[in-house]
């Protein structure tokens, strides 16, 4: 009797939007049951990491990996999974690029250290620090150390795959797996290894249905300030700050459907080395001005810039993190 | 001391590991339910725009992103000082009460139902929700999985997308509803009435009319006697988007009622070395350690403690079940920590049946949602119910809006020092002479799972670069003494 | 022996005019400090903000990017283009905790060797005085080797 291939989904730093997107397969997922085995996903079934470990190397066909190297405990779990898996997916923003939460890698990890545990409602006179390693009564308790910075998935273990989106959309989820399931029939071949899947090649722009002139931007707006916006019209021409031109389709441009500017979570656009440095480029290139003190009045416009060029792909760019986050190597 | 870890903990949001030390009998000595992660987002928002908190502290939870999504909002509105416009409030809430349903739906079924459904020490393979699918049947599988359709379409249709919604912004919303998506709404939610209706009956038929089941809901072994926490609009009624907190004492008086703005008076948090995650408490009671009772300052904030807090349910069939609910148990408050998957369920019926009241209002669909803020942003608090407990999202900005400071009380973080309680108790009475086995160990996160913790919520923080660090615990396992090296 | 900091910068300069009073600057043997490696485009429009950032994450101390004055762009309007990116790209820099003195944006016409020359010569003392950022070394994180720019000093 032969036996099913064996899938796993894991998060590490994330948030398990992932996880709902999947889940937000509808009923798809019983096909996903029907035709793998589950052997490890925390979300939904109760196997632990000793499990995944007990395992042969290789044995699981299909890994999807949402979540960023935060910690110690992520990558460690990132060379235990690489080490089982056949395909290893770096699923979602988070594990492409780092995603929001590697916007840490902006401040001085000590920095964020004395914030959190000293916030406005946090009672620690004693000026306590959560520790690695703590001894108690009975013995000792250790929880992972953070690391320096985020870092992405690619960044520490090879990586088969790479589908971007924060979360991926389900249509997505669906046409890959639908793609899955053909390559294990023998009916499609898998896409050359390192390839983008699940996203488009082109940018949200091409899937927005909003109308689109040559653009002379002589302001930007934040959306509270232009709100409610025209709904027909680009809402950059609009003046409000949407990545759309510089991020990579395949959502089918919800966001900017909806009113709300494109934010940027699908990442770069193909053959884009840096994400920020593109969308720059897309921006500064429709501003209507030729005066350097006119330029640097609209520019004010955009009072957040390092957030909004590099909202979801900081871990991911060319700088991988800002000065701050490197206060600690003596640098 | 020999020690058994369960890692990780599964079915649940994020991540968690439970140390559990015997002692030389073989029962045990203590346990610890730690948090191994971080994430920083009171750090890294800070000089963000304050309208993009909607959309950033959605990634604090994909599971509940649309918790954050609205106390983001109402802490933005805060902030500029704007009031939105009626139909912006409805549209929110309309996106929120359907947001609750699947939620509801998912946690029943899939997280912490599957123990009931196909039982706590059923073979691992089997707990879960496919387990679930393969015992009831592909109809009602099938259900659920049309419940969460339709959940997260209604949050498709006014947030924009199905996961992480983008239509909240400071002063309203930037979409209006098309009267076609208003009918496509209201009949989504009336199927949503029945979905609930037959979640209870089922819960009544699985659960409560099974003696083992209804023993360990009963039992002294999930039971702890401490403060209720819940939003409760102006009648005192049970309300996930607006209102006031409302604390209830262990017997169930009401120990205080604070408006969003003032949780600061009433909330504290305890840090403890062993664990990245901070133990909420009540200011005026005093953190008095893990314990029980009314001289503790600890406090649960999940549907059970929502009802607890609440005089009644805002809608009729809701209070039904709810009256039902305590008729059953013996009165109010209720203890009995599995009985949160009970309340859970009439709170489902309650947002569905909230559901069709807002998709049937007349202004749902009136082109008025957004008032521009004129003034100056400063400061403000917001604060909702997520699923999981009391959330506060409280921000200070400069005087363009972006974020000087952030300061974020999650829901489950409400709930960790109950958590480790519960989790403790249960390890406690249900490992006797060493005897461990894996359904055991299962029926110890029982316990926490009762609560639907989000533990990605819970630590959205980030402690920074760990200088070295020393404490001395004494026997009762208190901090004696901490000695530093930077 | 006393280590100076050398910097080391990368020079984006445009074909028809910063290229040329490069050129201009040579032939004439006006000194000019050798800490500058000129990549040639063929106009400052061409500049896209990630060969800057490409620079400076791979080594580079500065960056001076160098086009036709306001007006005088061969392709018309291009350098204006330069313009709008440089002041944005500056204030990236200035959010991510990078001085934005490090990236300079000079007009210079190809008549103008001398001005070039100067240019060069107070931008690298600028440079100098903010000192290495060393960004490569910053990425392998305490204690790694890594392969420095090799410095060639032009006759």
């Amino acid at each position: 009797m032969s036996e099913k291939p064996k899938f796993a989904m894991y998060w590490s730093g994330s948030c398990g939007g992932c996880e709902i997107a999947v889940l937000n397969i509808g009923e798809k997922i019983l096909e996903v049951d029907a035709r793998f085995e589950v052997a490890f996903w925390p979300v939904a079934v109760d196997a632990k990491v000793k499990d995944v470990e007990a395992l042969p190397d290789g044995d699981i066909l299909l890994t999807l990996w949402n979540g960023s190297i935060r910690n110690e405990e992520n990558e460690h779990m990132a060379h235990l999974l690489r080490r089982k898996s056949k395909l290893l997916v770096a699923f979602g923003s988070c594990a492409t690029e780092g995603c929001i939460p590697g916007l840490a890698n902006l401040a001085p990890l000590g920095e964020i250290f004395e914030t959190v545990y000293h916030t406005i409602s946090t009672d620690n006179p004693q000026g306590i620090h959560p520790q690695p390693v703590t001894q108690v009564p009975e013995g000792e308790i250790t929880i992972p150390a953070l690391k320096d910075r985020v870092y992405t998935l690619s960044q520490v273990v090879d990586v088969d795959y790479y589908m971007p989106g924060c979360p991926p959309e389900s249509h997505q989820i669906a046409a890959v797996l639908d793609l899955v399931f053909q390559v294990l029939e023998g009916k499609a071949q898998l896409p050359p290894k390192g390839s983008v899947i699940g996203a488009g090649g082109s940018t949200v722009c091409d899937e927005c249905p909003r109308a689109r002139n040559v653009k002379t931007i002589k302001a930007f707006r934040r959306i509270q300030e232009v709100a409610p916006a025209d709904p027909a019209l680009c809402l950059l021409e609009q003046g409000i700050p949407c990545n759309g031109p510089a991020t990579r389709s395949g959502c089918d441009a919800r966001c900017p459907r909806a009113g709300a500017q494109c934010i940027g979570c699908y990442g770069p656009a193909e053959g884009v080395i840096d994400y920020g440095a593109r969308l720059m480029t897309a921006f500064a290139s429709v501003i209507d001005a030729t005066e350097p003190e006119e330029i640097e009045r609209i520019l004010d416009g955009i009072p957040d810039p390092a957030g909004q060029f590099y909202r979801f792909n900081l871990a991911d760019s060319l700088f991988k993190a800002g000065a701050p986050a490197f206060k600690h190597n003596g640098h | 001391m020999e020690r058994i870890t369960i890692d990780p903990i599964t079915r649940l949001e994020g991540h968690g590991k439970i140390d559990i030390f015997l002692d030389e009998n073989g029962d045990v000595a203590n346990s610890y339910f730690q948090i191994p992660e971080l994430r920083g987002f009171e750090r890294f928002c800070v000089g963000r725009p304050v309208e993009e908190m909607p959309l950033l502290t959605n990634r604090i939870c994909g599971v509940c992103p649309e918790a954050h999504h609205m106390a983001a909002a109402k802490a933005a509105d805060a902030v500029y000082h704007v009031d939105p416009p009626r139909t912006a409030k409805l549209l929110r809430e309309l996106l929120y009460m359907a947001f609750y349903c699947t939620d509801h739906t998912t946690h029943f079924y899939a997280l912490g139902g599957p123990d009931f459904i196909v039982g706590p020490d059923a073979p691992v393979a089997e707990r879960n929700i496919l387990g679930v699918v393969h015992k009831v049947g592909l109809e009602i599988g099938g259900k659920v999985i049309q419940m969460r359709k339709y959940g997260h379409k209604v949050v498709e249709m006014i947030g924009g997308r199905k996961v992480h919604p983008a239509t909240a912004i400071p002063g309203g919303v930037t979409k209006i509803l098309s009267e076609e998506e208003r009918k496509e709404i209201e009949a989504m939610g009336r199927w949503a009435i029945d979905f609930a209706l037959f979640s209870l009956q089922a819960f009544n038929d699985i659960v409560l009319s099974n003696k083992t089941y209804l023993d360990l809901i009963l039992g002294d072994v999930y039971y702890h006697r401490t403060y209720s926490m819940g939003l409760v609009d102006e009648n005192n009624k049970v309300n996930f988007y607006d209102g006031k907190v409302r604390v209830v004492d262990p017997d169930g008086k009401e120990f205080v009622k604070y408006e969003p703005k003032d949780y600061m008076n009433h909330i504290a948090e305890h840090v403890e070395p062993w664990t990245y995650l901070k133990f909420p408490y009540l200011k005026k009671v005093g953190w008095k350690g893990f314990v029980d009772g009314k001289d503790s300052g600890v406090y649960f904030a999940t549907p059970l403690s929502r009802l607890n807090a609440a005089d009644g349910m805002a809608t009729p069939r809701a209070q039904e079940h709810y009256e039902k609910m305590y008729a059953t148990l013996g009165g109010k408050p209720v203890h009995h920590r599995l009985a949160i998957h009970w309340a859970r369920l009439i709170e489902l019926l309650y947002a569905a049946e909230h559901w069709v009241e807002l998709a049937t209002d007349p202004e749902i669909t009136s082109p008025h949602v957004h008032n521009k803020p004129t003034e100056i942003p400063t400061e403000g608090v917001g604060i909702v119910e997520a699923p999981r407990g009391t959330l506060t999202h409280h921000y200070w900005t400069d005087e363009k809006g972006l974020l000087t400071k952030v300061n974020l009380i999650v829901g489950t973080t409400n709930n960790y020092a109950p958590i480790q309680m519960s989790t403790n108790k249960a390890a406690r009475a249900l490992i006797k002479g060493g005897k461990v086995n894996e359904g055991l160990l299962n029926m110890i996160e029982m316990a926490f799972r009762a609560y639907d913790p989000c533990f990605g919520c819970a630590t959205h923080s980030l402690p920074g670069q760990m200088p070295l660090e020393v404490t001395i615990h004494n026997a009762s396992g208190e901090i004696m003494e901490v000695l530093k090296r930077d | 022996m006393s280590e100076t900091f050398e910097p080391v910068i990368i020079g984006f300069t445009c074909n028809w005019c910063s290229y040329r009073a490069a050129d201009l600057a040579g032939t004439a043997r006006m000194k000019y400090a050798p800490n500058v490696r000129l990549i040639r485009l063929m106009c400052s429009g061409r500049l896209d903000p990630t060969f800057v950032m490409k620079a400076l994450a791979s080594g580079a101390d500065g960056v001076l990017i160098t086009g036709c004055h306001p007006g005088e762009c061969h392709y018309i309007e291009q350098n204006y283009k330069a313009l709008r990116r440089y002041l944005l790209l500056r204030r990236v820099l200035k959010g991510m905790g990078i001085e934005p003195e490090r990236v300079k944006l000079v007009w210079a016409s190809a008549a103008e060797g001398m001005k070039l020359a100067q240019e060069i010569n107070t931008f690298v003392e600028e440079i100098r005085a903010l000192g290495p950022l060393g960004w490569n070394r910053k990425l392998a994180g305490n204690g790694h080797k890594v392969e420095e720019p090799a410095l060639e000093v032009a006759a």
